[in-house]
């Protein structure tokens, strides 16, 4: 017994550790590969390519002035950006990362727990993550704060139901929620293949979820100066920070877990697999920011409600369909 | 339908079109390492210029004085004497001092001078850690010898 909790405290220990690291150096490519785009340089003065930038940010944010704005509601304020890391750090508890690997003479699973309902954990979490949006925008007492936390709860809300519905199809493809399970299925065919639609449904609602451009309307920073986070300075903007660059990792993740067949591929090892296929969709996440103008947020509901969610439920009775007459 | 396949197709195009500019070289230059071409009539720091024979060009008739829009310039004037000649005038800039704080080089001052005495160099590079530093005084802004601000000392104006 003790055994298998040594395992999993050794394991939460390097994922955080990794995630942190990986959250850090995802705000450094983000701002290298942008700057590459619009043909500038970007941050390359600390360190070699500038890869110190994220410990020097992070070193300011963690010493800058800790303000509270008036009247602010104090302990929601503070509560919010924990929430808002919180939820996704907790996601990667139940995502793959690797087949089981041999360390130590031990047959070590590379994730913390197959959870049986996987997917809807990874959903439940991710809604929980608004929360912090919310409160976020809420308890700061600032309408700029209070506006970008409202679009996004109803962008999120949006969203969330085409996310649901593309997973819904992938889920009844590989007959499990557990997310090992569903990798599992994909050993021959990836789900990308058989599931085109809900593969695109799953990338738009993945951006829009993450309130990432051109869907990043909580912040659009030319009508509500930073959106939900305008109040936020310090260590508990750094934590928002991380929810966000947390959320785009876990959604390339989880799209490369749900439809790129995970760690399956050949000749490399299973956890280079993941990495690769999760950095193509970073970058995917990071190309998009470069290319597109935000939308409207009419255009943002309309395009959920009228045009996405429609096509998800097809795609969920198309799919149910052919596998009650074929077979799986 | 066929619009909404038109409207994808746009979209795929202009995610190509910005990803073939990470392939571009980068237009900005990396300033502290790399310097910029300065242009030929670039207005930088001044110089208060000489004549060939090291007599100083300034008369003292505080011209650009009076046309400094930021009135960064202050001109004190004194009589030549036979004794001791320093300019090819009447008078000469006993003391000239440029506030770099309040220059917005304009250039209005070179444009006023009569004898061509105040130009506006190349250098760009103008900081200081105080304001005191920033004042430039008549040995900081004459040339040390005729032509080293780059202005041919030979020329009328």
């Amino acid at each position: 017994m003790s055994a298998v909790l040594v395992e999993a405290a050794v394991k939460s220990a390097v994922l955080l550790a990794l995630l942190l690291t990986a959250f850090a150096y995802m705000t450094l490519l983000e701002r290298r590969l942008i700057a590459r785009f619009q043909l500038r340089y970007g941050p390359n003065r600390v360190g070699p390519f500038g890869l110190l930038q994220p410990l020097a940010d992070g070193i300011k944010l963690i010493f800058k002035e800790s303000f509270i704005p008036a009247r602010a509601d104090v302990l929601v304020y503070w509560i919010a950006p924990a929430i808002s890391m919180i939820a996704a750090l907790f996601v990667y508890a139940v995502i793959p990362i690797g087949p089981e690997v041999q360390i130590f003479g031990r047959r070590i699973s590379l994730y913390l727990a197959d959870v049986n309902i996987g997917i809807l954990l990874v959903l439940g979490a991710s809604s929980i993550g608004v929360y912090g949006i919310i409160l976020g925008g809420w308890s700061a007492n600032n309408k700029y704060a209070l506006l970008g936390s409202l679009r996004s709860s109803a962008q999120v809300i949006s969203y969330e139901l085409v996310i649901g519905l593309a997973v819904a199809s992938v889920v009844l493809s590989a007959g499990s929620l557990s997310l090992v399970d569903i990798v599992n299925a994909q050993q021959r065919l990836w789900f990308v293949v058989t599931q085109p639609v809900a593969f695109l449904l799953f990338l738009i609602g993945g951006i829009a979820e993450t309130n990432r451009a051109p869907f990043d309307l909580p912040e659009a920073e030319q009508e509500l100066i930073a959106g939900f986070h305008t109040e936020y300075g310090g260590f508990k903007f750094a934590m928002f920070y991380a929810g966000e660059y947390l959320g785009i990792v876990t959604m390339s993740l989880l799209t490369a877990t749900l439809f790129l067949g995970g760690w399956h591929g050949p000749v490399l090892p299973g956890v280079v697999w993941v990495a690769l296929k999760t950095f193509a969709f970073v970058f995917l996440f990071i190309w998009l920011r470069a290319t597109f103008p935000r939308v409207r947020h009419d255009q943002l509901m309309g395009l959920s409600w009228k045009v996405l969610i429609e096509i998800g439920f097809a795609n969920v009775v198309v799919t149910a369909a052919v596998l009650a007459l074929v077979g799986r | 339908m066929a619009s909404l396949v038109r409207q994808s197709l746009a979209l795929l195009r202009g995610l190509l079109i910005v990803g073939r500019y990470l392939f571009r070289p980068r237009v900005t230059t990396a300033y502290p390492d790399v310097k910029t071409r300065v242009e030929a009539r670039f207005k930088g720091r001044h110089w208060l210029t000489r004549y060939e024979d090291g007599m100083e060009r300034c008369v003292g008739c505080e011209l650009c004085v009076i046309v400094c829009p930021s009135q960064a310039i202050y001109v004190k004037a004194a009589e030549n004497t036979p004794e001791r000649q320093v300019s090819k005038g009447e008078r000469y800039a006993e003391d000239f001092q440029i506030n770099m704080l309040r220059c917005i080089f304009c250039g209005f001052c070179e444009e006023a001078c009569p004898t061509g005495a105040i130009v506006l160099g190349r250098d760009y590079e103008l900081s200081g850690y105080t304001r005191e530093s920033l004042i430039y005084t008549k040995p900081m802004l004459t040339e040390p010898y005729p032509g080293a601000s780059g202005r041919d000392p030979r020329r009328e104006v």
